[in-house]
């Protein structure tokens, strides 16, 4: 099934959460309101004709100027071959979002990445800490406005340029 | 499962008698396994682990945001250390994500180099996993096979790019040098004398009683949990979901290849068991040497890079492309806003998705096993990291 | 050695020493000679065989630069583990954790007082022999654990259990499969059993009926096991217990261990000779006493060191079995075995009261069949291999 049957069987059974879909992009993506992507994605997980299996990536984008941070999921379906884009963009001063650990169990650990790197809140999710960073690290690295602290635990971060 | 902050507990048994309490250990970053500086935290009941909870993040050098201060050809290397035993898989997936976001193509040399260098890089990436594998079993001696071979391999790779480990063979837009003179009788005749290695190699280990005993049965991973977890690559196809991106999602000239797809059934023991994914690999390995010999046949004279202008600009957008690495479906997301430098790159690597199963899959298991199953899954830490 | 001193006494040698203080001083002083001009060495270089042999397996080179085809590795080895820093750790069981090496290396040296290496080279031919080497070989698990636990190190204490576990089970079908050899032979004294053996192989108990046959490779399996090798070499396990219970030691520690754990290579091998392979039975070629005794003991030394051999070579291509398959291996198929063993040759002995030597040259032919056998097939693979023309470093031993 093709991007814009996906966007109608979404628009019909969702009307209000579901925007609108980008067809031109090389991946065309369609934009879910963030309260409704947990039942957005289990929907296609379990509709037959659609059967959406695997979470095959999840990331966050860090859109500074919009002041949104957008989480893309590319979904892909073993059986029917073909796969969907869906962003849910949430505000940059409080980012929190639906988990869909329960629909996908490898958002567990995608999730805690974006938690981790952007500072995205997953509600419900079963276990939301640090993943990559060290646990007593403070900031999201991946924001736009990230500013590397001076030193961690006495070592600096600072160091002389090797050009002279 | 939720351990505030890692503190290893160290719970004595202070009182007579026979009450057991959980052992907490830890499998520290530094340990004699291969696989790079992952920690496990062990809670065990003697020899039975109850869970196995993976701490990474020591191998983690922020790579992603690395590549919005380097620019498009200047993260080239670096996506060789994304995953440094597979490379040029990597160097090939960042390469199709900028051209598909700025619309190039590769000419048709350049894209069976591309191939060439890939299924080359692939046998040497499966015979490190499967070396490192059987060594941590136990037998010291089929890792130094397979590595006689490797060493074989990576001799003509560094013919063909200069280095044997961290390539940086590829460009946006194609390969950075044609094959060298007489590339492709060197290397035909290495895979004339690497098959037969394959079948020592089954001999020694396959049909070795003791270690079909040591993995099959172990850490069966049912094929609804294996996609349900984004497993992928040989370890989705080790539980028995046949699914090749090269055959399905094609892209390069895969399409005018023919190879078969090797998938376990199950033989030997349970359907997604440590033996399959391992027998997978090793078939894998005979299907390379299937596409090489194709690949040198048929590879076309031409330009082997497309013109790509120095200040690389795509226009704004975003792609994802997977590419089948070693290791698995490598999901590369670009987004880019029209600069020169990438907005955001995100890479998924197969050895992420196969350290989030291992907690799934450690309660029941015994320590030995861990080992087997980390070995099994091919996990390596800079992919996990980035 | 009781005798040799009897006529030394009768030579009016020790005039004025009571008797027992003779002996004694005879055995210490063979003792000690045996150990630091045998024992020791013999551990030592075997450390190096064992790395040349792992070498050639792998399709590598191995130690060659110190002495001649790297002869002199061990020194080196050793001179640089004794002038290596001792370290203890400070949480460590101070006492026990000093204490834990000598334990297990007296274990692996007592075993010596009773090898015999000729007629009359033996430091005390003890009549309950076997029963003395099962009894001394044990002293190494209480060392063993000791280590484990002084160590103050969860793995290091995993492989300490771990080792005593399979140690202690392993006893068991080493000591029973022994069995048919005591019953064929009626005594416990190793000098007695090889007096009963010739120096032709259809004399050796290991082709004397097939129930022996058995019980050799059963008492071979578990001495592997008590000496911690591979396939059983769990306690030790490099990729999960980095060093198992030796994991803390340095230095002169860690060099007591592992010539302990080396020399007992030597040890289950001499055994092995010993009880099935007509220990130092050689070929009556001549008269001279001293050269009798030297060809006694290259004969027993030559058939030892084999097994040690056939032990590396095992260690090199097999790999670990997992504690619990490791157990079930002892307790549900070799104990069993051991127990049926034991009533074959029972039940040989009631049929043939007097041997049948039929039997025994059945069994030889049948042995030299199977040498014959695995001979053809390294002539097979090394063909296949020139085929190949893979030369690199597969034909010279020596490099």
């Amino acid at each position: 099934m093709d991007a814009a049957g996906i966007h109608q069987r979404l628009k019909a059974r969702f009307e209000a959460s579901v925007g609108d879909c980008d067809l031109a992009a090389k991946n065309p993506f369609i934009r879910i309101e963030p309260s409704a992507i947990v039942d957005v994605c289990r929907m296609l997980r379990d509709e037959p004709d659609l059967r959406f299996d695997s979470l095959s990536n999840q990331s966050g984008v860090d859109y500074k100027a919009n002041d949104v941070i957008e989480v893309v999921y590319h979904l892909y379906s073993y059986p029917h071959r073909h796969a969907i884009v869906l962003k849910a963009a949430v505000p940059r001063d409080n980012p929190r979002l639906p988990t869909v650990e329960g629909v996908w169990k490898a958002a567990n650990w995608l999730e805690r990445e974006i938690f981790d790197l952007l500072g995205v809140e997953f509600e419900g999710h079963s276990d939301l800490r640090r993943l990559l960073m060290p646990e007593d690290w403070v900031g999201y690295p991946l924001r736009k406005d990230f500013v590397e602290p001076e030193e961690y635990h006495g070592i600096s971060t600072r160091r002389e340029s090797l050009l002279r | 499962m939720s351990l505030t902050g890692f503190e290893v507990e160290v719970q004595r048994n202070g009182k007579t008698g026979l009450s057991t309490e959980e052992m907490t250990l830890n499998m520290g970053p530094q340990h004699p396994s291969t696989h790079g500086v992952l920690r496990f935290v062990v809670k065990a009941d003697g020899e039975v682990m109850r869970e196995a909870i993976p701490d990474i993040g020591y191998l983690h050098r922020s790579i992603e945001k690395i590549s919005e201060k380097v620019g498009y050809h200047g993260f080239m290397p670096y996506t060789d250390r994304v995953d440094y035993v597979a490379a040029m898989f990597c160097n090939q997936g960042w390469g199709m994500v900028c051209e598909q976001l700025a619309g190039i193509e590769v000419p048709k040399r350049g894209e069976y180099c591309r191939v060439i260098a890939a299924e080359m890089n692939r046998l040497a990436s499966h015979l490190l996993s499967v070396g490192t594998m059987v060594l941590d079993i136990g037998a010291i001696t089929p890792f130094f096979h397979a590595f006689r071979e490797r060493e074989k391999l990576n001799d003509l790779l560094e013919e063909l790019c200069g280095a044997r480990l961290t390539y940086n063979y590829m460009r946006i837009g194609g390969v950075a040098w044609d094959l060298p003179p007489g590339f492709a009788e060197r290397t035909l005749a290495f895979l004339d004398a690497f098959e037969p290695c394959l079948e020592e190699y089954h001999d020694l280990v396959t049909s070795n009683k003791i270690y079909v005993e040591r993995v099959a049965n172990v850490a069966v991973i049912p094929p609804d949990v294996a996609v349900n977890y984004n497993l992928v690559g040989p370890n989705l196809r080790g539980s028995g979901v046949d699914y090749d991106v090269r055959r399905d999602e094609p892209y390069s000239v895969y399409p005018e290849l023919e190879f078969d797809v090797p998938v376990a059934r199950g033989e030997l023991g349970t359907l997604g068991d440590c033996f399959d994914r391992y027998i997978v690999r090793m078939r894998e390995m005979s299907e390379s040497c299937r596409i090489l010999r194709q690949c040198f046949k048929q590879i076309p004279d031409g330009p082997v890079i497309a013109k790509v202008p120095r200040k690389f600009k795509p226009p704004a957008g975003e792609a994802y492309i997977r590419v089948e690495s070693a290791r698995g479906d490598m999901g590369w997301y670009c987004v880019s806003d029209g600069s020169e430098f990438p907005y955001r790159t995100h890479v998924r690597t197969g050895s992420f998705s196969a350290m989030s199963i291992i907690d799934w899959v450690s309660p029941g298991l015994m320590l030995a096993d861990l080992v087997a199953v980390i070995a099994s899954l091919d996990i390596v830490a800079p992919e996990v990291d980035r | 050695m009781q005798g040799f001193l009897d006529s030394l006494i009768a030579q009016g040698y020790f005039a004025g020493i009571p008797r027992d203080l003779v002996y004694l001083g005879g055995m210490l002083a063979f003792g000690l000679l045996v150990v630091l001009v045998f024992v020791l060495n013999v551990a030592g270089v075997t450390t190096f065989v064992e790395r040349r042999v792992w070498a050639r397996i792998q399709n590598r080179v191995g130690p060659n630069r110190v002495g001649p085809q790297g002869i002199l590795q061990w020194l080196a080895d050793g001179v640089k583990l004794v002038m290596k820093e001792d370290i203890v750790p400070t949480q460590a069981d101070q006492i026990l954790f000093r204490i834990a090496p000598y334990l297990v290396i007296v274990g692996f040296i007592t075993t010596f007082v009773v090898i015999p290496f000729g007629s009359r080279l033996v430091i005390a031919d003890m009549n309950v022999g076997l029963v003395y080497i099962t009894a001394a070989t044990s002293i190494v698990v209480v060392g063993i654990l000791m280590a484990g636990w002084a160590s103050n190190n969860k793995w290091s204490l995993l492989g300490g259990i771990r080792s005593a576990a399979q140690i202690v089970s392993y006893e068991i079908p080493a000591g029973l499969s022994v069995m048919p050899i005591v019953l064929l032979t009626g005594t416990l004294s190793f000098q007695g059993v090889i007096s009963q053996q010739g120096w032709a192989p259809p004399d050796w108990f290991i082709f004397n009926n097939p129930f022996n046959f058995v019980a050799f490779f059963i008492f071979f399996t578990a001495a592997l096991a008590e000496g911690n090798r591979t396939p059983f070499d769990l306690p030790e396990a490099e990729s999960e217990l980095v060093a198992g219970y030796v994991t803390e030691y340095s230095g002169v520690r860690y060099l007591i261990f592992f010539m302990a754990e080396w020399g007992n290579l030597y040890v289950i091998g001499a055994l092995a000779t010993t009880l099935f392979l007509g220990g130092w039975n050689a070929p009556p070629v001549t008269d001279n006493p001293v050269l009798r005794a030297v060809l006694e003991f290259v004969t027993f030394f030559v058939k030892s060191y084999f097994f040690a051999l056939v032990a590396m070579w095992i260690r090199a291509t097999l790999p670990r079995v997992r504690v619990d398959q490791l157990m079930s291996i002892c307790w549900k198929y070799l104990v069993p075995m051991s127990f049926v063993n034991l009533l074959g040759v029972a039940l040989w002995m009631v049929i043939f009261p007097n041997g049948a030597r039929v039997v025994q040259y059945l069994m030889t032919l049948g042995g030299a069949a199977l040498v014959v056998l695995f001979f053809r097939r390294v002539v097979q693979h090394w063909r296949r291999q020139r085929i190949r023309e893979r030369g690199e470093l597969y034909l010279s031993p020596l490099v």
